[in-house]
């Protein structure tokens, strides 16, 4: 009798990389319900523009490329990096500066180096960080929360979804009677004129226990999402733990030498997208280090820049930067950290 | 004996648990499969150089009778399985990853099963001379029984050579569906105890680890009930986690002494000496009855198989004939693999018959990669280097074979590669690794060899032309002196001379 | 004031870089004999003679003067000028199409019945890999030949032949 050829091993591979992108876009689900309840229907709109836009460039390029399109677009790498990008931005972005950074989170970022695996920069921040360049007002322009009693205009949605698609809020609604300064920035301009944070939180109510109003709680969700995937294997403690000592351990030290006018740990921890980064961000295997021992400096060289920025740059929050500061060492870091090979020589 | 503490062991980097596939063959009950009508025995068995055949066509011969001599140090020797006549001696394809054929003695055989009056059993084992059971081993064709069939002769021999202190026996069987070391020790522990006996009298060793895996509690608690019916003070039995890939060499030697065996070399290199517990049941039954290796328990399962279990078979059986009584195919019977589902062999014909190196053949489904996911780009993930259980970066190994960059896959580790197929289970995107670096590793040999084949070439040829060089500079110098001195004749007579001659080509 | 000290800062920069340059080309330089040792590490060796030159290594000392290109060695191939553009951050180039193609990588072997022991085939093997004397029988030392094909031409009773050989089997 004659059988197949096939060569070992035999066993199926225990998953598959559409399997992981999918398994990490549904962790963030929490964090979006959340989103949503404290900011309004903006996330969702965001995540379905953003994962369209991101699809459909990465078609574009496939196709360009002369690549399979479908098989290629089941690796869900470019659902995942819309999802990313849309809780990155601001909740309420005109269309053509969201739709401008998922161009260049896959063509710029992705596609130029040769696609999933090639890139040497993380797809989601690099399209972050291009559209805070290009449009630094519509990127800084954040509306608070719906939840809570804070005095501010609310738009309606007739207008917040005018304001999306050309880009201006209607006659008769300033931006700065509906757009606030996010906790970040108020602690940025605090710092600078010498406040102590104690007196800022107190005088706003823009703030939580720790954190913004509101964002405290989507943290804690991605978070949960980020200990999902912890638990499910899929992402390693390495990079989540290091990015948080990054950011936390300065932060403590800042905070214990000069009073915490540029803000403690927990803070720091529930601002921005300091989680977002730790759990989701930083973890993208593709340009991040593979050695256990590299992981960690790479995460912890996150933590520590963005913390930098926060404190002395000059963006209120430094995690994009930081991610692709970092990326670009990671060859160097991969190089350095390599194990030693069981039976070579120590 | 004593066993040892588990806490004790050494943690090996990496590996799987892996879902055993054990329970439909590891029944404890081994079977007996009748004599074949015709045994193909190929003169090439074992790891090193073919055995020379010492039979004619035409010939009868009897059970245990040498038929092939062993080549050199490195190799063992065959002996025929039954009584019967040799009918030819010819080139076919044997048992291998690659299509290798290999001269076969092909013996149709007689059913009477004689006994060759040369099988002598050794006296007094235990009171013997190393040398005397050195010579005994290496005459019974004895190599390891799990899978490498590396020459045991030459194994002890390197052992003592190298001042091993520790010989361990591997019954760690880490490999899914295989169960025949399993059965073995179940059935045979006294041999096995035996047969290590007998080792440590040969090697003049004071220290034996028998390496049991956790999830064997009948095989561990045979060995017990052997122990309390002859028990050896030297022989220590260890428990060892159910992590694949614990049973490989190097790994079994890291796991029980700490010691990691240096790239390129062998376990002797730091003092221990890996045997099969099949390898040891061997020793044991040449020294109780004479038998040569002959015969060997081999695993038959898969979904493929009707009746899995395990069956002793005389060595140069048909595949065909042993699976017809295993009950036969099933339809799920695509694929038949030789060894394990992590290391082993996708045979294309079941006329190819059980060699020594067969422990497990697998009837199973279609090959699943195919109809898998198709392969994708690396993701860089780093779940192939956490579980490496030699802490190799396959991520890096796989970029540098596939983009050309050769030269760095030695400081990478690709010759520290087991092999063990790991890392293609864990690949998000289904990158045949293990394969990649088989290829890698046969292109390196080449690329190395054609580059010293270059390098003797060039220098050959320098040698070559620094000859002729001092050649034609002598030439010129005599006839400069001959110029010198003036003498007409002499010159014209070497004009002569040199016109007369046949020129080579000067390059 | 500051334009003084932009300049005076620009000033130190260039200096301190320049002189770091000289000091780096100093001692990084590679002499010519070894830039020629290091192409012809990469040529295959076979000496065939094929590229024009009587050698390799005469080949690679025209490369390295530049006076010629890199894709002239047939046995070399594809892999040899990958090799060389690589080492010498050139492009990748096609084979020189006025040569003959690769051949399969292989051997000469003599066939003895019918060689006269003329012993024109020893001045003609670049790397000595014919044994034999005048009135005696000729034979290849297989291991050491080169497959250039410069003994076949000398023969005058045609009784050397090139046969393939598989280097995978021999590397084993």
């Amino acid at each position: 009798m004659r059988f197949e050829p096939a060569l070992s091993p035999y066993l199926r591979p225990e998953t598959g990389v559409g399997a992981v992108m999918r398994e990490v876009s549904l962790a963030l689900v929490p964090a979006a319900v959340m989103y949503f309840f404290f900011f309004g229907f903006g996330i969702l709109f965001n995540i379905a523009l953003c994962i369209a836009a991101c699809v459909a460039f990465e078609a574009l390029a496939l196709r360009l490329r002369g690549l399979p399109v479908a098989a290629t677009l089941s690796d869900c790498s470019a659902i995942l990096t819309g999802v990313l990008l849309a809780f990155a931005l601001p909740t309420y972005l005109p269309v053509w500066v969201t739709i401008t950074a998922c161009g260049a989170a896959i063509l710029l970022a992705k596609h130029v180096y040769g696609g999933i695996g090639f890139n040497p920069f993380n797809p989601a921040m690099l399209g972050y960080a291009f559209v805070l360049i290009a449009f630094p007002v519509a990127m800084s322009s954040w509306l608070p929360p719906v939840i809570g009693d804070l005095d501010y205009v609310r738009p309606g949605v007739f207008e917040r979804l005018t304001y999306l698609f050309t880009g201006s809020w209607p006659a008769g609604l300033e931006l700065d009677a509906i757009t606030r300064a996010t906790p970040l920035d108020l602690v940025r301009t605090a710092a600078r004129d010498q406040l102590m944070l104690e007196e800022l939180r107190s005088a706003s109510p823009l703030f939580g226990d720790f954190g913004g109003r509101g964002w405290e709680w989507i943290g804690n969700f991605i978070a949960l999402g980020g200990g999902w995937l912890l638990y499910r294997g899929i992402i390693r403690w390495h990079i989540p733990v290091a990015v948080l000592a990054g950011m936390l351990i300065p932060a403590t030290l800042d905070s214990l030498i000069t009073g915490g006018a540029s803000g403690g740990p927990g803070f720091h921890l529930f601002s921005g997208a300091t989680l977002l980064a730790a759990f989701f961000i930083a973890t993208d295997p593709v340009s991040a280090a593979t050695s256990p021992r590299g992981r960690l400096i790479y995460g912890f060289g996150i933590g520590l820049i963005a913390w930098v920025i926060r404190k002395w740059g000059g963006y209120p929050d430094g995690i994009a930067f930081a991610v692709l500061l970092m990326n670009a060492a990671v060859p160097l870091i991969d190089h350095l950290t390599a194990p030693r090979i069981l039976g070579h020589g120590r | 004996m004593t066993s040892a503490p588990t806490e004790n062991l050494h943690r090996l980097p990496g590996g799987l648990r892996l879902p055993g596939f054990k329970a439909q063959s590891a029944t404890g009950e081994i079977r007996e499969v009748p004599i074949p009508a015709t045994l193909i025995l190929p003169v090439r068995q074992h790891a090193g150089s073919a055995a020379q055949p010492i039979v004619a066509v035409g010939e009868r011969v009897l059970r245990g009778q040498p038929i092939a001599r062993a080549e050199g140090d490195f190799s063992a020797s065959v002996h025929a399985s039954s009584s019967g006549t040799v009918v030819a001696i010819e080139s076919r394809p044997i048992p291998a990853r690659e299509a290798v054929e290999a001269a076969c003695i092909i013996i149709e055989t007689d059913g009477q099963d004689q006994a060759w009056e040369g099988l002598a059993p050794i006296a007094n084992p235990l009171a013997a001379t190393p040398d005397a059971l050195l010579e005994a081993i290496g005459g019974a064709g004895i190599v390891g029984l799990g899978g490498a069939v590396f020459p045991t002769l030459a194994k002890l021999r390197h052992a003592v050579d190298a001042g091993v202190d520790t010989l361990i026996l591997n019954g760690v069987e880490c490999e899914p569906y295989i169960s025949c070391d399993d059965a073995l020790m179940r059935n045979h522990a006294v041999e096995i105890l035996f047969g290590t006996r007998i080792m440590l009298t040969a090697l003049g060793l004071r220290q034996c680890a028998i390496g049991i895996e956790s999830d064997k509690p009948e095989a561990w608690a045979a060995f017990t009930e052997a122990a309390s019916i002859e028990g050896d003070d030297r022989v220590q039995l260890v428990a060892i986690p159910t992590v694949y890939p614990s049973g490989g060499e190097d790994q079994l030697v890291y796991l029980l002494t700490g010691r990691e065996v240096p790239s390129g070399g062998f376990p002797s290199d730091v003092g221990a000496l890996v045997h099969n517990v099949g390898t040891a049941a061997a020793v044991a039954d040449l020294a109780l009855t004479g038998t040569p290796l002959i015969s060997r328990i081999v695993t038959v399962t898969g979904e493929g198989i009707a009746k899995p279990g395990n069956y002793r078979v005389r060595l140069g059986t048909p595949i065909a004939d042993l699976a017809a009584f295993a009950g036969g195919y099933t339809e799920h019977a695509k694929r038949l693999i030789m060894g394990g589902p992590m290391t082993g062999v996708a045979l294309t014909d079941d006329a190819l018959p059980v060699t020594k190196a067969c422990n497990c053949l697998i009837a199973t489904g279609p090959a699943v990669r195919t109809s898998f996911e198709p392969e994708r780009p690396c993701i860089r993930c780093g779940e192939c280097a956490r579980i490496c259980p030699v802490r190799l970066q396959p991520q890096q190994l796989l970029r540098a074979h596939r983009y050309g960059a050769g030269d760095t896959l030695d400081g990478l580790g690709l010759i520290d590669c087991i092999e063990c197929g790991c890392c293609d289970l864990v690949c998000p995107s289904h990158i045949p690794l293990t394969q990649s670096f088989r290829d890698a590793k046969l292109a390196r040999r080449i690329d190395v060899y054609e580059r010293e084949r270059a390098e003797r070439a060039r220098e050959r040829f320098e040698r070559r032309q620094e000859r002729e060089q001092a050649r034609a500079d002598a030439q010129a110098a005599e006839t400069e002196r001959l110029k010198q001195g003036a003498n007409p004749d002499a010159i014209a007579e070497i004009l002569a001379r040199k016109r007369g001659t046949p020129r080579g080509d000067d390059d | 004031m500051d334009i003084v000290a932009a300049i005076a800062v620009l000033a130190g920069i260039a200096l301190v870089v320049g002189l770091a340059l000289t000091l780096a080309a100093r001692s990084l330089q590679r002499d010519a004999d070894d830039v020629v040792a290091r192409i012809n590490a990469e040529l295959p060796q076979t000496q065939c003679a094929q590229c024009g030159f009587p050698g390799c290594r005469p080949y690679a000392e025209a490369i390295a003067k530049g006076d010629v290109d890199i894709n002239r060695c047939p046995p070399g191939g594809d892999a040899t000028i990958a090799a060389l553009a690589r080492l010498l951050d050139r492009d990748i180039i096609a084979l020189d199409a006025s040569l003959p193609p690769p051949a399969p990588p292989g051997v000469a072997i003599i066939d003895e019945e019918r060689c006269i022991g003329c012993a024109r085939c020893l001045p003609a093997c670049p790397v000595d890999a014919i044994v034999g004397a005048h009135q005696f029988m000729h034979t290849v030392v297989e291991d050491l030949c080169t497959g250039c094909e410069l003994c076949i031409a000398p023969c005058p009773v045609d009784c050397i032949e090139m046969v393939t050989i598989d280097d995978a089997e021999r590397a084993a």
